[in-house]
């Protein structure tokens, strides 16, 4: 590994625009890039020894059902397909993390590929999280469809993420992307947050009942 | 500022403190909150909106929603916009408006508001929030139930707010509604498309109708996109025209139109009005404009004996002319009398003098969104209308959309159609929903039949309007089906009627019932138009959204943008990345500045950013094989450590994709695709492995963007890395070409291939994006006494030209071999088969006319042939047709070769190599010579350095 | 915009998915062994019905896996969706 003070995550130049705004939204959104997680992509038959070998090394089981996220000792494992899985960890921990898993498979037929920097991973978190990505995400984000303990692959704006529900009780999600689009997602998101961020923006939180209401209900009669 | 002389001193919707000034066609105004621009204008005395789009003839408020064909204006200010039609243009301050002859202009200057868009889901999705409409909603949403209330008015209660009835009930649905945490009633909101599987759009107009007041941070206009599991249309009907002579004046308006002017806003249409009608309906409208004071001169009904209704109007006072049609109108061009003249008599008519003609033809229901899901249409012959009738979607009709209905019946419809809808979906009605009593006495009358009538006998066909926005009449009707024309879609497109921005609403049935008399066919053998989306007119602005400027499409980046950015390179778009073309130094030109990069890979040390080619990691004990399989040529026997170049074909043999392949270690390889292809070479490699070749132990994982690759090339790069890599051996036995090490770069792991896309000594450089700049700098830093340059996508274009190294998609297009290209050497003859092999043995393969990849020397070295020119073989050019022998693929200025060149497909090229070509260019013959593609280095001497 | 049901991530957009062609046209065991005729067969001729067609779909904005749909070409309805391997069910 290079010297860290070297390192530039994909989304480096924005942090002080996502700042501002999560700042701006006094509270109802909080958008960061959450750089450099270690991110190992994990490829076995779920139904071979493998999968248990890596369970047990990692202290968890990688998740069966499609679309959904198992959480355990820092570590996330996210279906990604039925023999492919993406298990993230804390930043710097991917060799740890690889050479785990490569143990614990040992000479079956595996992938274990380190692509920690193939995405960057943005946190989209607040009140105002699920009414943001839905600007651009055709996926129903409602908590009975895309819950705790669910993750999606699909498409935010025009760039393919992996949108992964972070808490059970605070709305939050880290959205996961290809670091070349990253950039253009952050765009994307501030544009889309002005609705929630603008100066008064607890006032604009409500803005859409605001302004839909009819203002002339008064002289009904 | 005049006065508001057709204002009555009470009653309305509008907000009588909140008075508001506008101007229309230059003339001030005033009006109230809760107007539209043409409830406004009629309360000041104004009925003509504009003038028709062909004859020229004056048009007024003929409607009062969504249908309006007439009153179409230009919007001033604050932002100008054509077409809006004045009914359904809230007022606002400050508005200003202009009439139209038919046609309006664009603005000349950006938008500067904001449009976007939101995805939802719902249970339910409820359009239209009249009664029954309200009724579905707040029955289905007491379940439970995500339920969406849409409506294009700014205030729930549709047909009510026109009658003035129940509208307490209307405001306390609405209240329940706002409460209720799984319900999103979006009001102003126009549902204009209905698609599969229940995906609706709708736009929500939310500021608007704010005017300058609109605040920035908030979209002017939202397309939702629901994706509905039901839906229930509540979309009510519209009243249908008639054809009779002059009946396009000012003056002349629907019935149902002018009772919601006097109902919901307060305003009289006019002071002595005549009602044209064939049902009952218009009956109630007269009663209404009675009681607000319009003097009704008579109610000409073509029915022989109109039954109730008709009684009511006459006890009322209301002369009713049984059996009468009117046939024609005068006036300057406003209505100022009117003809009405006995049916089946030969009668003179009587003339009656009015100011206002109110015209019924009857009732069509709202089918549009039906239609446009795929809901089956029959014709009711008492509605003469089309109503739904099956549809193979979730959907349901309730209320008016379904047909005739009272007031009681579509609350019951709307409230049976909501419960059953959730119902269907699995929530429980807890609490029935209470109905109120309905006490619209119009409706609650026993109403007798309607009547159709489509031509009025009497009345002149060349003046008797069916589309009004088009200036279409019976005459014109008659015309098409004279020059032979049974289809009504047919006598769409050749008369234009139902074309305008209103589809026909108001006119489209009355187009078919015409051209059904005309053919002498029953109306419902002869069927409607399509009914198409956008429901309503729908602005670009809002369809584009947020996808418009900077965010139109995704802008792929490297981890380098930002320092090609700071030292001043050109970027060219390769797909959706945004690649460095060239760096221009002061006052130089692009040329100037290719040719300087150029010259610095070929003579010192040049660097480019290579990150953007497609990266797959390829592991698993049948690896090899797998490769074996796509590549043209053998990749099983690559030994670890080392690097081949490799061609993929389609199984049509065409070359699909190239690049290099790299052995890791036993068991794993990494892959190059050209930085186009990337996405699409992974999926043909799982669709490979997951549906023909199940049983190859092969995984495919994309790491396009785990690394940041930098091209470092020239016959000093040596030296640089070597300053840069203490542990590595740099010199040409230890590091031969095509063999890749780890190692470390600047003290940042490091993997180096030697790799050349120049035929210099070159490296590649592969590390972590994080570390790219990092490297980059150190490169250029460490590369500065040999005067290291940055350069782009041109000059690597121009480099690897001139040693005829093809590019996929430039040079070839799909219908290219890896012959054609004179790359036999890469297509191996001892595998049994590989992906488009055995195309490779169809005579079309070999062909002796096939077109081959060759080079170019026009004869003058200054001429840069463009690309795409064709080749011809004689000059000058012989009679056409001339034979086309090929084209011109890419096109450089060489600083090699210190002349212009290209390569080029040429029917049999490679036995043309010395012959002389032409270009026809501009009007000129530009005489070329045809050369091998390799043009520069031909024996490979400079790759080591 | 259809919803079109992925074997593993259920119903999705349709713009998320990638068109594959007609599915059950195997490769040939062994081209080298087929006429041109036999060959240009496989190459270039595809059902074309109205009604129900086996296609190949891929989920390429979620999952990446390939699968097989049974689609109306005249309704676009999906009447079934199975995974590579498995026969294609009898559609009523």
């Amino acid at each position: 590994m290079g010297d860290t003070a070297d390192r530039r995550s994909p989304l480096a130049h924005t942090a002080d625009r996502f700042a501002a705004a999560t700042r701006a939204s006094g509270g109802a959104l909080r958008l960061a890039e959450l750089p450099f997680l270690a991110q190992v992509n994990v490829r076995l038959d779920p139904k071979g020894p493998a999968a248990d070998a890596v369970g047990l090394a990692l202290g968890m089981t990688l998740p069966l059902e499609p679309n959904t996220v198992v959480h355990g000792g820092g570590l996330t494992a996210v279906w990604l397909g039925p023999d492919e899985w993406l298990v993230v960890g804390p930043p710097g921990s991917q060799e740890g993390l690889q050479e785990k898993v490569r143990t614990a498979i040992g000479s079956e037929h595996a992938s274990v590929v380190d692509v920690s920097a193939q995405r960057t991973t943005l946190l989209v978190a607040g009140r105002h999280a699920r009414d943001l990505l839905a600007h651009g995400c055709s996926l129903d984000l409602h908590p009975r469809s895309l819950g705790a303990g669910r993750c999606a692959q699909t498409t935010l704006a025009r760039a393919q993420v992996v949108l992964v529900p972070r808490d059970a009780y605070k709305p939050g999600f880290w959205v996961l992307v290809r670091s070349s689009f990253a950039s253009y997602l952050a765009d994307w998101l501030l544009d889309a947050a002005a609705e929630y961020t603008a100066p008064k923006a607890t006032a604009s939180a409500h803005a859409t009942s605001e302004y839909a209401m009819p203002q002339f209900a008064e002289t009904s009669s | 500022m005049t006065a508001q002389t057709f204002r009555l001193p009470q009653g309305g919707r509008i907000s009588r403190e909140e008075a508001l000034t506008f101007s229309f066609d230059g003339q001030e105004y005033t009006g109230f909150r809760g107007d539209t621009l043409a409830s406004a204008l009629l309360a000041n005395g104004v009925h003509q909106i504009g003038t028709s789009v062909k004859l020229g003839r004056a048009r007024g408020v003929f409607a009062a929603g969504s249908e309006e064909p007439n009153a179409v204006v230009q919007i001033e200010k604050p932002f100008p916009e054509p077409m809006l039609q004045a009914t359904a243009v809230e007022l606002y301050e400050g508005l200003a408006a202009s009439s139209l002859p038919g046609r309006g202009r664009l603005a000349d200057e950006p938008d500067p508001a904001r449009y976007d868009a939101v995805h939802t889901h719902c249970d339910l999705l409820v359009v239209g929030a009249g009664p029954a409409g309200l009724a579905a909603a707040a029955a289905a949403a007491r379940t439970g139930a995500r339920v969406i209330l849409a409506d294009e008015q700014p205030e729930l209660g549709g047909s009510l707010l026109g009658t003035g009835t129940l509208l307490d009930w209307a405001a306390d649905v609405g209240a329940e509604l706002d409460a209720a945490p799984e319900v999103r009633v979006l009001r102003r909101t126009t549902v204009f498309g209905h698609y599969d599987d229940n995906y609706v759009l709708a736009v929500e107009r939310r500021t608007g109708h704010l005017g300058e007041k609109a605040p920035a941070h908030l979209s002017r206009e939202r397309v939702w996109r629901i994706r509905a599991r039901r839906v229930v249309l509540a979309t009510g009907a519209h009243e249908r025209s008639l054809a009779f002579g002059d009946n396009d004046r000012p003056g002349v308006m629907l019935a149902g139109a002018a009772r919601t002017y006097v109902n919901r806003y307060g305003v009289l249409p006019g002071r002595r009005a005549v009602v044209f009608t064939t049902n009952d309906s218009a009956y109630a409208a007269a009663l209404d404009l009675a009681a607000a004071g319009v003097e009704v001169a008579a109610v000409v009904d073509t029915r022989p004996e109109p039954g109730e209704a008709a009684r009511v109007a006459a006890q009322a006072g209301i002369e009713v002319l049984r059996g009468y049609a009117v046939t024609g109108t005068t006036g300057e061009p406003h209505v100022t009398s009117v003809t009405a003249a006995a049916l089946g008599e030969e009668s003179t008519g009587r003339e009656l003098a009015a100011d206002l003609l109110l015209v019924s033809g009857g009732w069509n229901p709202v089918v549009h969104l039906y239609s446009q899901a795929g809901g089956k249409l029959r014709h009711d012959e008492a509605l003469g209308s089309f109503v739904p009738d099956t549809c193979r979607q979730a959907v349901e009709v309730a209320g008016a959309a379904g047909g005739p209905a009272s007031l009681p019946a579509c609350l019951a419809d709307g409230a049976s159609a909501g419960t059953r809808a959730v119902e269907a979906e699995g929530f429980a009605i807890r609490e029935p929903l209470q109905l109120p009593a309905a006490a619209d006495s119009a409706t609650s009358e026993p109403s007798s039949p309607a009547a159709q009538l489509w031509v009025v006998p009497g009345a002149d066909p060349d003046r008797s309007f069916v589309d009004l926005q088009r200036d279409v009449t019976v005459a014109d009707l008659a015309r098409a089906t004279g020059a032979g024309l049974r289809s009504v879609e047919h006598v769409k497109r050749y008369t234009t009627a139902g074309t305008a921005h209103d589809q026909g609403k108001t006119s489209g049935v009355l187009a078919s019932g015409v051209v059904a008399h005309l053919l002498g066919v029953e109306v419902g053998e002869l069927g409607t138009t399509t009914f198409r989306s956008p429901y309503a007119p729908v602005s670009f602005a809002a369809l584009a959204g947020r996808d418009r400027g900077a965010l139109h499409d995704p802008v792929r980046v490297t981890a380098l943008h930002d320092w090609h950015i700071a030292h001043g390179a050109e970027f060219e778009n390769v797909g959706q990345w945004k690649r460095p073309w060239y760096y221009p130094r002061d006052g130089e030109d692009m040329t100037a500045a290719v040719l300087r990069e150029c010259r610095a890979a070929r003579e010192g040390v040049a660097l480019m950013d290579a990150s953007t080619l497609g990266k797959i990691e390829v592991r698993g004990p049948d690896a090899g094989v797998f490769l074996d399989r796509l590549y043209t040529n053998m990749m099983s026997n690559l030994k670890v450590g080392r690097i081949r170049y490799g061609v993929m074909c389609g199984a049509d043999g065409m070359v699909f994709d190239d690049g290099t392949v790299i052995r890791l270690a036993e068991d794993r390889y990494l892959t190059t695709t050209t930085t186009g292809n990337a996405a699409a070479v992974l999926e043909w490699m799982e669709e490979w492995l997951q549906t023909e070749w199940p049983e190859l132990k092969v995984h495919c994982t994309s790491v396009t963007e785990q690394w940041a690759t930098v091209a470092l090339v020239g016959p000093r790069s040596r030296d640089v890395l070597g300053s840069l890599a203490p542990h590595l051996a740099v010199d040409n036995t230890d590091f031969p070409f095509m063999t890749w090490r780890d190692t470390e770069v600047a003290g940042i792991p490091a993997r180096v291939c030697r790799i050349s896309f120049s035929g210099e000594l070159a490296y590649e450089i592969n590390v972590l994006p994080w570390y790219a700049t990092a490297l980059w700098e150190a490169l250029y830093e460490a590369g500065r006494p040999q005067g290291i340059t940055p350069y782009g996508t041109e000059t690597m274009h121009v480099l690897r030209a001139e040693k005829g190294y093809p590019i996929v998609g430039q040079d070839t297009d799909g219908t290219v071999t890896p012959q054609d290209l004179g790359m036999s050497w890469v297509v191996s003859k001892k595998k049994r088969d590989f992906v488009g092999k055995r195309s490779h043995a169809r005579a079309d393969a070999s062909r002796p006319d096939r077109k081959h990849l060759v080079g170019l020397l026009p004869d003058d070295p200054g001429t840069l042939l463009p690309e795409g020119a064709h080749l011809v073989a004689d000059a000058p050019l012989p009679e056409p047709p001339v034979p086309m022998l090929g084209h011109v693929t890419s096109s450089y200025r060489s600083a090699a070769l210190g002349r212009t060149f290209a390569l080029a497909l040429v029917k049999g090229g490679r036995e043309l190599i010395g012959d002389r070509l032409y270009a026809p260019v501009g009007g000129a013959l530009v005489p070329v010579t045809v050369t091998s593609s390799v043009l520069y280095d031909p024996e490979g001497a400079r790759r080591d350095g | 915009m259809l919803l079109i049901p992925c074997p593993w991530c259920g119903s999705r957009d349709e713009a998320e998915f990638h068109y594959g062609g007609q599915a059950h046209v195997p490769y040939p065991e062994d081209p080298a062994s087929l006429d041109d005729t036999q060959w240009a067969r496989y190459l270039f001729f595809r059902a074309n019905p109205k009604g129900p067609l086996a296609e190949r779909w891929c989920h390429t904005d979620g999952c990446r896996r390939w699968f097989n749909a049974v689609r109306n070409t005249a309704t676009h309805d999906i009447l079934a969706v199975y995974k590579p391997g498995e026969p294609r069910p009898v559609i009523a």
